[in-house]
């Protein structure tokens, strides 16, 4: 970069384009740039970081427009208008340069993409668990592992930090939509309203009219803007319990008529969900048998009953209506996958979730009647598969929670049946013993392992133990590790660690698919040998009445790094040997 | 369980029985076995339905030589539905333990628009276009058109069930509604007209009051219950209303303009048939010359509402001679349409007694008593004659001819009102003419002589020696229980203060305080955010809720609110406030939680209950009082106070807190549940007041809870909850308080065999 440490230039500093600009000096670093008006007392005095700038634009020679360069931040930006357009080229390019260098230290940083959140959760991990830092300073530290590798194979200790945030999905928000109040600036005589596409998605699920009205008007009939227009000026009528004002508008205006009128699509709803609606509640019912109100029958002044002005009702809409729409909305529940641009009107949901058989409902309403009849605490106690939760006797608590766990491995209907789960001794007995015959001479299911494998490896370790416990004697609590000097048991301890996760990145790095991977096997390969190396050398300096001891630790470590480091020469030699690479492979 | 007692073997279909479930069936077994009424108050939440049940069926089972058929009068369908259910329960378990012999036939009576299955006729939204949709299709008229003209439609199922004819009964069983129309579908018959054939066979009829109560429509169902019956109104802390209301009519401008229109049509029926059929008006006027009002015995789908007067006021004469023409009738009503109209266009509020206003329509009109009197019946029969089947277009001139009936027949318990406007909305000219009935005693009195035993019982009927008055009847017992509780599980309070320390009530002076409607609000707030699940509010009223929720929300209280809970509300239109219910029980099913805000004396105050977590506190802002202006509330309550000498203000505490006691008393209705109740007005903690809550709520109302303020409110609230949450012996047994609230079979074989001893010393 050729350009200088520092430009000093004259120039004017325009606050916009119309500005005439104030004339004065503008002192260009990598840091920053200061602007100096001419004349001291001006207020247009400027000093700004480079930092802040988010890019810059300046006119071309030849074009009519004087050399302006545009130095554009979060709010705004700064208009320098130079003298000649060489001075321009010289201030460009420091600029450039320092632009440039600000924005490359975000860019190594952007390599990973954490979040500042996810940042301290490490940290904090790290700090809790000192032998997670142990290994993370073994590992990543020396370079055999990278940031992300580490972390990759601790998603798990992430996600549980995450999940204790509320990973809920979000509902439906209980607030009234008539909260968007409007904003006056108080001059003139108009309002303004602040619509979020929230708001619009609550407005047009709680009133799928005017959902209906919105998807068929616009942008055909009219524009967006006109038609929230008309919405609000339908909600302001309301808002004035003047039904007979808003019958009036409704006459003339038939748009707004759709807004002012009762929601068809939710009566209908309505008159289908009667029907659904537990019989013990259905107050709609009540009404065919009330043959004192036939019109004009019964009392009908006495201050009881209040009477509503029968006229313009259908223009009358209630908060309590809307409140009541709300609630049912909001317990409806909210999809949130419900794209804005293709919303499926509410009505064709409800539609969908209603289309079961009649049968179906009369069934379901007849089961939960027949639940809430009974009068709980009359009926016989102690009927329940459930041990009460004060345990007074902790053994009786024990058998009864074995039986309990014992059911769902019994799949045979008649063990369901017994639901009372008192087992007695010689039951259980019986069952236990049934089922190790089961076992015995049907085998177990899918063996994890082949008999022939877990035969040698079972006769391996009997033979070690055997032996060590020659060597221990009696005292079985210890174990061999307790016998080796400190020293040695810590150092044998971090190799065992160590060497386990490099075998975890190592095997989920098979099969080698990419060139990154590729190149992190090969790295853990490096690291798994010198490791394979410390392990050879502890087993020499052990002293030499514990080195069979030690022999004994380190050979089960060994053989699975030895099975690593063959995996790897195998699967490197088949795959430099093929010529023509299986899909995908590297 | 089976016990005995004094001889009855009494089959319950628990395990278990309160104490008070058992002397409440000893009383009605006595009451039975004096072959008189009773009055029994029990306390909400302890079972008095399958008390009732048991016993009166058992009783039954146990005197086989005299069956006593129960009928079971509930205020609304679905206690119906909930009172068959528990029969349901009861019929099982007897029929399990004693055998078939146990079987009874038992099934609910509505409506044809809750038992209709014909889906052209369901497709009508209103009552009364479904009965007259029926009718279209099954008037006798019609079926015989149909039988010749197969073009014009029948419904099927109407006809298979004639068809069918005696063959078409009901196997023993508990027919729900629901059962009804599900059998009804299978069978293809109507199940309206099989429920109403069937009701005269069965053991138990499930019902609504009016069906007793109200003439009109008693005369059509109940005309032939035997008198070995028990009649059981259940939920009766409000069956006077009921009464007066039965007899009562109103007319207004819509009236008056309806019923000329169906006097016109009748008019034009009238020539047709002078055109193409005089011989059938004449046959009419032959009919009604010999004396009889209707063609003996009507096919039942002819039936319309009968005479609205009760069966005993009717004079069993000819019509007299100038309306047995039916163009003389129709005369006849026009010129008393005129009158009435005239009558509504007045200034003043104007108040008349039945004889007064008998005579001035005869100097006016020209129109007698006689004639009056006569009125319904000669227009029902007109009606049959002209075939007319969209009965539901003749309300109107049916308003008109019952009124005329009414106040040709009766000469005191009545007045005529005419007031021009309501008193409330003074701007708006709204003229309405009421016949108000003010004396309970006579819609119910047929009910005390015919039937053998008449059974009143709710949760509140406090006090309890105020029903015989209002009632006019002797009843052979007459108690009310006490609620024996296993643990305090009812924490009634009073709250007189807001958070700020200033009284609170719905006093008329006091009520659009922005003070008490805001302290009103944070109480709610509080509480909200204390209490799990369900909150129920009640109001005094309508305007009252409206007004207070519209001012909460511009204070943006009801927004925190919230934020706790789902706000769902009590509206006029009974559809959405069914949904607005089913939706409230949702949110507490599935935790969300939610407030009910509703009406006291509404609809929901009557008949819904929030028990369990439906509702764990229930607020009554204020004492809803009726509305002491009204005219005809003060026309009875001097009546009441000329012919029962009842003290206009003692009525009026009565009737405020049998409601108020009503509205909490929903809560409740096991002893495992649990519920607080909130008093918020000042008022309550007054003496006067107070006392005239029933004694379940009384006993549980301590000192230090009379008068409280919304942060002590939440306090008590707080540790009641967290008292309650613990785990407690259902039996009461270790509370050490020494008497037991849960009764095994052996406890009640120890009682009895205790009694006995004593007897025998």
């Amino acid at each position: 970069m050729s350009s200088a440490q520092q430009v000093v230039k004259r120039a004017k500093y325009k606050t916009t384009v119309k500005d005439p600009g104030t004339p004065g000096v503008l002192k260009l670093t990598r840091e920053k740039f200061v602007f100096k008006p001419n004349d001291p007392t001006s207020k247009n005095k400027l000093e700004a970081d480079f930092r802040l700038i988010k890019n810059h634009k300046h006119t071309k020679e030849g074009s009519n427009k004087p050399p302006w360069l545009n130095l554009a931040h979060s709010q705004g930006s700064y208009i320098f208008e130079f003298e000649s357009f060489s001075d321009l080229h010289i201030s460009r390019e420091l600029v450039g340069s320092a632009l440039s260098k600000h924005v490359e230290p975000s860019k190594v940083v952007s390599d990973e993409q954490l979040s500042a959140s996810e940042m301290t959760l490490r940290i904090k991990l790290l700090q809790e668990d000192s032998k997670l830092q142990k290994l993370h300073k073994e590992l990543v530290a020396s370079g055999k592992l990278t940031e992300s590798e580490f972390w990759a194979t601790k998603k798990k200790l992430l996600d549980q930090d995450e999940s204790r945030k509320l990973k809920q999905r979000i509902g439906f928000k209980n607030s009234l939509i008539f909260d968007t109040k409007p904003t006056s600036d108080g001059r003139i005589n108009q309002v303004k309203f602040q619509l979020t596409p929230e708001i619009k998605y609550q407005i047009f699920t709680l009133k799928p009219a005017v959902h209906q009205a919105f998807r068929s008007f616009v942008p055909s009939k009219m524009s967006e803007v006109d038609f929230w227009n008309k919405y609000f000026r339908a909600e302001y009528l309301h808002s004035t319990k003047n039904a007979i004002a808003a019958a009036a508008e409704a006459a003339e205006d038939e748009d707004l008529a759709v807004f002012l009128k009762d929601d068809e699509i939710l009566e209908n709803e309505a008159r289908k969900k009667i029907r659904l609606v537990d019989p013990t509640l259905d107050m709609e019912a009540d009404q065919g048998d009330d043959y004192t109100h036939l019109p004009d029958h019964g009392i009908f002044r006495d201050g009881s009953k209040e009477t509503s002005e029968a006229q313009n009702t259908l223009y009358r809409r209630t908060l309590l209506q809307d409140l009541n729409r709300q609630s049912e909305v909001v317990l409806e529940g909210k999809t949130l996958d419900t794209d804005m641009e293709h919303p499926k009107t509410v009505a064709e949901v409800l539609a969908r979730r209603n289309q079961r058989f009649d049968g179906v409902i009369e069934e379901e309403r007849r089961i939960r009647i027949s639940k809430m009849t009974p009068i709980d605490d009359l009926q016989a106690q102690d009927d329940h598969a459930f041990a009460p939760l004060c345990i007074k006797d902790p053994r009786d608590y024990f058998d009864f929670q074995q039986a309990n766990a014992v059911k769902p491995l019994d799949n045979s209907p008649a063990a369901k049946l017994k639901t009372r789960s008192n087992l007695g001794y010689e039951e259980a007995y019986g069952s236990l013993r049934e089922s190790i015959s089961n076992i015995k001479t049907m085998g177990l299911r899918d063996p994890l392992l082949s008999p022939d494998v877990a035969f040698k490896v079972l006769t391996g370790l009997t033979k070690n133990i055997s032996s060590t416990k020659s060597n221990l004697g009696k005292s079985s609590q210890e174990s061999v590790l307790d016998i080796l000097p400190s020293a040695t048991k810590e150092k044998l301890l971090d190799n065992w660690v160590c060497s386990q996760e490099l075998l975890k990145h190592f095997w989920s790095s098979y099969p080698v698919t990419t060139q990154s991977l590729a190149n992190k096997a090969r790295r853990l390969k490096d690291a798994i040998s010198q490791i394979y190396a410390k392990l050879e050398e502890i087993k020499v300096s052990s002293q030499s009445d514990l080195r069979h001891q030690v022999s004994l630790v380190v050979h089960p470590m060994q053989q699975a790094l030895d099975a690593a480091l063959l995996h790897y020469e195998a699967d490197l030699g088949k795959r430099n040997a093929k010529g023509s690479k299986p899909n995908g492979y590297v | 369980m089976k016990f005995t007692i004094e001889e009855v073997t009494v089959y319950f279909p628990y395990d278990n029985i309160y104490p008070e479930q058992y002397s409440y069936m000893v009383e009605l077994k006595r009451t039975l076995d004096a072959k008189g009424h009773c009055l029994l108050e029990m306390p909400t939440g302890t079972g008095k339905t399958i008390a009732l049940l048991s016993l009166i069926t058992s009783y039954t089972l146990s005197k086989p030589q005299s069956p006593l058929k129960l009928i079971y009068c509930t205020r609304t369908v679905h206690e119906m539905e909930k009172t068959l259910a528990e029969l349901r329960l009861l019929h099982d378990y007897m029929v399990k333990s004693i055998g078939p012999a146990a079987k009874m036939l038992a099934l609910g009576l509505s409506s044809r628009k809750n038992l209709c299955v014909n889906s052209r006729v369901l497709a009508a939204e209103s009552r009364d276009s479904v009965d007259a949709g029926c009718r279209k299709l099954t008037a006798s008229w019609v079926r015989a058109v149909a039988a010749e003209n197969p073009d014009v439609p029948s419904c099927e199922f109407f006809e298979q069930y004639e068809r069918a004819g005696d063959a078409a009964v009901l196997p023993p069983g508990v027919y729900t509604l629901q059962d009804l129309r599900v059998f009804g579908k299978q069978k293809g018959w109507c199940p309206y007209f099989l429920a109403r054939h069937m009701v005269q066979f069965a053991n138990v009829v499930v019902y609504s009051y009016q069906y007793l109560l109200d003439p009109k429509v008693a005369a059509i169902i109940s005309k032939e219950m035997q008198k070995e019956s028990v009649v059981v109104f259940d939920e009766a802390h409000n069956i006077d209303n009921v009464c007066i209301e039965a007899l009562s009519v109103s007319v207004r401008k819509q009236t008056i303009d309806g019923a000329r229109r169906n006097i016109n049509r009748m008019r034009q029926e009238i020539d047709k048939f002078k055109a193409t059929d005089a011989g059938r008006l004449r046959a009419e006027y032959n009919r009604l010359v010999e004396g009889l009002a209707l063609r003996g015995d009507l096919p039942a789908a002819d039936g319309w509402l009968a005479n609205p007067a009760l069966p005993d006021d009717i004079l069993k004469e000819a019509v007299p001679g100038n309306i047995r023409k039916a163009e003389h009738f129709v005369q006849v009503l026009r010129r008393l349409v005129q009158y009435l109209e005239g009558r509504l266009e007045t200034e003043n509020v104007e108040k008349d007694n039945p004889v007064s206003f008998v005579s001035a329509i005869l100097n006016q009109a020209g129109i007698d008593q006689k004639t009056l009197k006569f009125c319904y019946d000669r227009l029902h029969s007109l009606m049959m004659t002209l075939e007319i089947t969209d009965t539901d277009e003749f309300l109107h001139v049916q308003t008109i001819c019952d009124f005329a009936t009414l106040v040709g027949t009766y000469a005191r318990g009545f007045s005529i009102i005419i007031e021009p406007f309501d008193e409330r909305m003074p701007h708006i000219p709204d003229p309405v003419l009421q016949l108000c009935c003010h004396d309970a005693s006579l819609a119910i009195r047929p009910v005390f002589e015919r039937f053998q035993s008449v059974v009143i019982t709710s949760g509140t009927l406090s006090p309890i020696d105020l029903y015989p008055r209002l009632l006019n009847f002797h009843p052979v017992v007459s108690r009310s229980f006490t609620m024996s509780l296993t643990r305090d599980c009812i924490c009634p309070m009073v709250l007189t203060r807001g958070s700020d320390q200033l009284p609170v009530s719905t006093k008329f002076d006091m009520r659009s305080d922005p003070g008490v409607v805001r302290n009103y609000g944070r109480l709610l707030l509080e509480m909200a955010s204390v209490v799990p699940d369900g909150i129920v509010c009640f109001f005094v009223s309508y305007s009252y809720m409206d007004g207070i929720v519209n001012s909460w929300n511009e204070s943006g209280i009801l927004r925190d609110i919230m934020q706790y809970k789902l706000v769902l509300i009590e509206t006029q239109d009974v559809v959405e406030t069914t949904l607005a219910l089913d939706n409230y029980r949702r949110a507490c099913d599935c935790g969300r939680g939610a407030i009910f805000f509703s009406v006291a004396r509404g609809k929901v105050a009557e008949g819904i209950d929030f028990d369990r977590h439906y509702g764990r506190l229930v607020i009554m802002y204020g004492v809803p009082f009726q509305y002491t202006l009204s005219k005809i509330l003060l026309a009875r309550l001097e009546y009441l106070r000329e012919t029962f000498q009842i003290k206009e203000g003692d009525f009026l505490t009565f009737d405020a807190l049998r409601q108020a006691a009503q509205c909490v008393g929903r809560v409740i209705r096991s002893k495992a549940d649990y519920g607080m109740m909130i008093f918020a007005d000042k008022r309550y903690s007054r003496h006067d007041k107070r006392s005239k809550l029933p004694g379940w709520i009384l006993s549980h109302l301590r000192d230090a809870n009379l008068n409280l303020s919304t942060d002590m409110a939440v306090h008590i609230a707080r540790e009641f909850l967290r008292k309650m949450a613990q785990p407690y012996d259902k039996t009461g047994g270790g509370g050490g308080s020494g008497r037991k609230t849960l009764l095994s079979q052996e406890d009640l074989e120890k009682i009895v065999f205790e009694g006995s001893m004593n007897d025998m010393f």
